[in-house]
């Protein structure tokens, strides 16, 4: 059955506190802590940060709580402007980018855990290997079956347009984290992230492994699992709509049944 | 050692089941269909609230009626079924379990079709 509690050893505990010296304009991280090596519960660990020497981002809060407070704090980033994806986590129970999420943005305390129902590297950081693999299996790549031309593949303006929304992905896995359906089925549902992008196949005109790519996607669980519960759509922090693909797929698999 | 497969292999498992457009394609046009036949069976019945035994069984007999009756009972159950076939996908896991409310699933819905068509034929051809 699916899992509405927590095992024993996942509960999570009340940590520590560690204030600011010395400053007046403070705000307070409550940040996910697991160390995989001490055999500890989580725990919750609220960083009491001074914000007039604070970037404007819940990303320079968490890079200043490790610099200044605890280097033991252990969380993912890059590229600090939304690019790369790497930042992803749970921040005030929504999921998204720390980098791009302003800290004014939060009302009350900034509450900080990984992305959910993932399994926990250490602190912040998801273990994502399963996403990873659900990514490669779909392909991401040109399929052709024509021989190789000797110049590029042509697209018109009007197909290369097709793919806006779609190519602008980071693999972040926001919303794939979001989806109840993932909680859940993760194992055998690909999840919006991983959707959106084989879409992003499916409507690639200079693509002609189509057919094949539909035959992958045609499962119960792969694709079916999704029930347009919408969170995907709601959590993307680049404003895209995974589960209009997933709505775009399904007719795809319609239209081809006649 | 199935821990030692690689995560591709996982993500890959048996491969495509090669189904469900035909389950999403059904469960759509069953929804449809409800439309009509909810709001028949509603109103019908709203309509009907407080007559008696005799002005009821007199109503069921009327073709239409005993039709549309029986469409609704058939589409409705079988709408359920698939209904509770997805719940069950989503949340209950592990072979046997997935199995035993399969069969419960099909076996309850099959019988309460069986017996409401069973009670409107009866009523439709009783004396």
């Amino acid at each position: 059955m699916a899992e509405f509690t927590l095992p024993k050893n996942s509960v999570v505990g009340k940590g520590k506190t560690v204030k600011a010296e010395g400053a007046t304009n403070t705000k307070a991280f409550s940040v996910y802590r697991w160390n995989p090596d001490d055999g500890e519960n989580p725990r919750m660990d609220t960083f009491e940060v001074d914000m007039d020497s604070c970037g404007p981002m819940v990303l320079d809060a968490l890079i200043k709580i490790k610099d200044e407070m605890d280097s033991t704090v252990t969380f993912r980033r890059s590229c600090r402007e939304g690019v790369c994806g790497s930042c992803a986590m749970n921040i005030d129970g929504k999921n998204g980018l720390a980098c791009t999420t302003a800290i004014e943005d939060v009302k009350g305390d900034v509450s900080i855990t990984p992305l959910p129902h993932q399994e926990v590297v250490k602190d912040l950081v998801p273990d994502l290997t399963n996403f990873y693999a659900q990514y490669a299996s779909i392909k991401p790549w040109l399929e052709t079956q024509s021989p190789t031309p000797s110049k590029e593949r042509l697209q018109s303006p009007e197909d290369r347009k097709k793919l806006d929304g779609l190519y602008e992905c980071i693999l972040c896995a926001c919303c794939s984290t979001s989806c109840p359906s993932y909680w859940w089925n993760g194992d055998k549902y690909l999840g919006p992230a991983v959707l959106l992008q084989a879409y992003r196949w499916l409507v690639d005109s200079r693509d002609e492994n189509t057919g094949e790519r539909l035959d992958n996607l045609e499962d119960p669980f792969r694709l079916y699992r999704c029930h347009t519960i919408m969170n995907c759509s709601n959590a993307c922090p680049k404003g895209l709509n995974p589960a209009k693909a997933i709505a775009e797929t399904k007719k795809m698999m319609v239209e081809r049944k006649g | 050692m199935s821990d030692m497969n690689t995560p591709l292999s996982k993500v890959r498992g048996l491969g495509s089941g090669k189904t469900g457009t035909e389950t999403f394609i059904s469960h759509r046009i069953q929804a449809v269909a409800n439309i009509p036949l909810v709001i028949f069976f509603i109103v019908s019945f709203v309509g009907n609230a407080g007559k008696s035994h005799a002005e009821w069984i007199a109503w069921i007999k009327q073709p239409i009626v005993s039709v549309l009756l029986i469409l609704f009972i058939l589409n409705f159950t079988n709408h359920m079924r698939t209904g509770l076939q997805e719940v069950v996908e989503d949340y209950v896991h592990g072979h046997g379990n997935k199995w035993a409310a399969t069969l419960a699933i099909r076996f309850s819905c099959a019988l309460i079709a069986g017996l409401s068509v069973f009670s409107i034929l009866r009523i439709a051809f009783g004396g």
